[in-house]
């Protein structure tokens, strides 16, 4: 299976956790690493170049840092732009239908304060649904998220142990490996990757 | 000698800059100040000009050959071609019955001659090309219906007057007199058969097309290229010169002729230049003539007879004007025109000067009757502008009918919201770009291999110097919406702005700028949306430097942004300062002062981090503390408040 990853990182050269994680990405064959601030600094996204690209890959990830519970402006500008009628929705939209489709995600607060009575008020679950609905729109199998939680206050070890996490998950779904039913049993893909290399 | 051109040519100078004005002033129009003038220093006034007003007349009736030259410009052949029936048909009908008419009456009340009369009739038929059409031009009125028809009628008579001269010798009822006035001799061609003549004379005209079709273009583009300005207004009147030449020596009117030219050289793309050349002297030319028509009005004459002058100026406006205005109501003019189209024709022409001086040689008429001629003529023809400022100011609002504005519609041509002065390596980006977003623009430039590369791509361009406001006009500014000035040189972006904030201030003006000093000075001039033409790729490059040394693209783009803005804030300030201090931005020195500046101020700019949204620094700083407290534990954390701020 051939992975496509759409990272989005308006701050990167300020990131911490994202260095890491996506360090040596772009190294292996089956896994396209994306970079879109570094494509399109000016916004103007080449609709063809990307809908070729999805084209060629059988799962899509979003990465992105949590940024006011959403994703950086750029990559809605790429959902707005790239996912146009009659290509990757509607009744004749078909070109993603089939394809798996999940967020990889890094956000600030500790998973505890994610819930529906806690700081966050909410569940990055929640939070997404408006990625996951156009995943489904556009006829993809909508996988759980991958999250890094804690980002501001996380120490290297454990970033390190989330990166072993989402090469893990990377070379599963890259050698075909990945079982989708099992993994939608979970709250997210850390989990299931977890499970899975015990 | 010398002593003496200069003389005359302060005094009628002078009358002219002083009448012209007042004449101006009180709303009478240049027309009647010139002549005015012209009464004023003629030999019956001050007398500071004597009899030799008669000469400097024929010298300045050039004018009048320019001015058919620039009124030919504005004709495209297709309007000429929508003219013929008025030009025919009124133009053939009011010389013909006015002619009838007044040769009737001369007969009814003279014991001349039936010939004598004819050709008086003939003669007076005639009108002033030169007052009327300056006059309309003056109150803009050219292009409405009544002018149109107007300049019809014109036409027709330059044309008629050639087979009036021909005719002219067949009436001849007095002795032949032989006076030498040195501008009719005998032509070479008269000695040849009439067939030949008309076959020489057809092909004198056809020679003018052709030429003005297939050699003028391509003589004028090897004279733009040497980029002599003065060369060009050297070929201009030397066209018009040797045309008129040409149609001397084949017996035709020059201004025929010349009218001709300015007609073939109407879809060219140097009829601007053309225009703006001609044009001051035209304008000169004829002013000139108009003096010396008040100059030569024959007050002594006036003053022996005043009565029957008196007669013959009413008689022969009257039945001008009757015709006139039969003629426009059975060609279905509206009132309001036909007034203005009776009024404006009501008067003898220059051609009657000629008609007479001819008549007189030729033994059609004596000087008892010329005479008193001439005066009326001349006489009548002062009278005009006068007669139609009273047709505007009182019959024309009491009897007259408004036209509506949207008449003229299809006479203008196709009209661009955008003027590009300038179609160099900066304009023509300009140009491409908004072609390609389906805005079309109208081009103006000095370099004529650009004109000519715009032209075979089809585009409305125009060949001259952009800060001529007549020029900016002929390219539609008037309704234009948007200037954009991208010429090379600095001073001349600054002249066409200038220009254009005086003549057409409703015009948004954008420009190219080439250095801090022109950025400043185009400041000064008012413009707020100026463009340095090296800040975008200078800048562009500076990007690339910096994420070649391992800036991330999205970064640089916004240190880009962020730096032209400081620079461009940066710039004003300097230039407002400018003004306190006096000095600025002037001279080597200067500069690098300025750049010092400059360059402090941007590495303090560059403290200012503009990213300090996506900094988590601050973030972590209080967050962290507050999540270790709290959420720290394997477990999931049963802290159930949301966060108020305070611990």
């Amino acid at each position: 299976m051939k992975v496509l990853i759409l990272f989005a990182h308006p701050a990167f050269h300020k990131s911490n956790v994202n260095k890491v994680m996506v360090d040596g990405l772009s190294a292996t064959d089956s896994v396209t690493f994306h970079d879109l601030y570094q494509a399109y600094p000016d916004f103007d996204i080449d609709i063809e170049r990307e809908q070729e690209l999805l084209s060629q890959h059988d799962c899509v990830i979003f990465h992105y840092p949590f940024f006011w519970y959403s994703n950086p402006a750029l990559l809605k500008e790429w959902q707005d732009l790239v996912l146009t009628h009659g290509w990757a929705f509607g009744s004749k939209g078909n070109m993603l239908k089939g394809k798996l489709f999940f967020t990889a995600i890094t956000a600030g607060g500790p998973k505890a304060s994610y819930t529906n009575d806690s700081f966050n008020g909410y569940t990055i679950q929640q939070l997404i649904a408006p990625l996951l609905q156009s995943a489904m729109l556009c006829k993809m199998i909508t996988l759980p998220p991958f999250i890094v939680y804690g980002t501001h206050a996380i120490e290297l070890p454990e970033v390190m142990k989330q990166k072993r996490i989402y090469s893990e998950l990377l070379r599963q779904l890259a050698e075909d490996e990945f079982e989708v039913e099992a993994a939608l049993e979970y709250e997210d893909l850390n989990d299931y990757i977890t499970h899975k290399m015990k | 000698m010398e002593g003496d051109f200069f003389y005359q040519a302060f005094i009628y100078l002078g009358a002219a800059v002083v009448a012209v004005p007042l004449a101006k002033k009180l709303g009478l129009g240049s027309v009647l100040g010139y002549l005015i003038a012209g009464v004023l220093i003629g030999p019956f006034v001050l007398g500071f000009v004597g009899e030799e007003g008669q000469d400097i007349m024929h010298f300045a009736e050039f004018g009048v050959v320019m001015m058919l030259f620039l009124v030919g410009l504005e004709l495209q052949p297709s309007l000429l071609w929508k003219l013929r029936k008025s030009i025919l048909g009124l133009g053939g009908m009011q010389v013909g019955i006015t002619a009838i008419i007044i040769s009737a009456v001369a007969l009814m009340f003279t014991d001349l001659a039936w010939q004598t009369a004819l050709a008086v009739g003939l003669t007076l038929a005639l009108s002033s090309t030169a007052i009327v059409i300056q006059t309309l031009n003056e109150k803009g009125l050219m292009k409405t219906e009544g002018g149109q028809n107007a300049f019809s009628v014109l036409l027709f008579q330059d044309i008629a007057v050639i087979p009036i001269l021909a005719f002219f010798p067949m009436l001849a009822v007095f002795e032949l007199q032989h006076i030498d006035s040195g501008h009719h001799e005998e032509l070479w061609l008269n000695s040849l058969p009439i067939i030949w003549r008309t076959l020489v004379m057809l092909g004198g005209i056809a020679s003018i097309i052709f030429g003005g079709k297939y050699l003028i273009g391509p003589a004028f583009r090897l004279i733009a290229q040497t980029r002599l300005r003065e060369l060009f207004t050297v070929a201009a009147l030397l066209l018009v010169i040797g045309i008129t030449l040409l149609m001397t020596q084949m017996g035709l009117s020059p201004a025929l002729g010349t009218f001709l030219a300015g007609v073939v050289l109407a879809q060219s793309e140097y009829r601007h230049q053309l225009e703006t050349d001609i044009e001051p002297f035209k304008g000169l030319l004829l002013g000139l003539f108009f003096i010396a028509v008040g100059a030569s009005i024959d007050f002594k004459l006036i003053g022996s007879s005043p009565a029957t002058i008196a007669m013959l100026v009413f008689g022969l406006i009257l039945i001008k004007l009757i015709v006139l205005f039969v003629i426009g109501k059975v060609f279905g003019m509206r009132m309001d025109n036909n007034m203005l189209f009776s009024f404006g024709l009501a008067q003898g022409g220059e051609f009657a000067f000629v008609l007479v001086s001819f008549g007189l040689q030729n033994g059609v008429m004596d000087a008892a009757t010329a005479d008193p001629l001439i005066a009326a003529v001349a006489i009548s023809m002062a009278l005009t502008p006068l007669l139609m400022m009273v047709n505007e100011k009182f019959i024309q609002p009491n009897f007259g009918t408004k036209e509506e504005d949207d008449r003229e519609a299809d006479v203008v041509d196709v009209q661009n919201n955008i003027i590009i002065a300038g179609f160099g390596r900066y304009g023509s980006m300009i140009g491409r770009f908004l072609q390609a977003n389906g805005q079309q623009a109208t081009y103006l430039d000095i370099d004529p291999n650009n004109v000519d590369l715009l032209r075979k791509l089809g585009f409305k361009v125009f060949y001259g110097d952009a800060s001529r406001h007549d020029l900016l006009h002929a390219a539609g500014a008037e309704d234009a919406k948007l200037l954009i000035v991208t010429v090379d040189v600095p001073e001349k972006a600054i002249e066409i702005v200038k220009t254009a904030k005086e003549h057409f201030p409703h015009l948004k003006i954008i420009s190219r700028a080439r250095s801090w000093s022109n950025y400043s000075d185009l400041i000064d001039a008012g413009i707020t949306n100026i463009y340095r033409e090296y800040l975008e790729s200078s800048l562009r490059m500076a990007a690339d430097a910096l994420a070649c040394s391992g800036f991330r693209a999205y970064q640089v783009e916004r240190a880009v942004k962020k730096f032209k803005r400081h620079d461009e804030r940066l710039l004003r300030e300097l230039s407002s300062q400018k003004h306190e201090d006096g000095s600025f931005l002037r001279g080597g020195k200067r500069n690098i002062e300025e750049l010092e500046r400059m360059m402090l101020e941007d590495m303090e700019n560059d403290a200012k981090d503009k990213d300090l949204g996506w900094d988590v620094g601050s973030v972590k700083e209080e967050y962290a503390k507050f999540f270790k407290a709290h959420f720290d534990t394997d477990t999931p954390s049963n802290f159930s408040k949301r966060y108020k701020g305070d611990e």
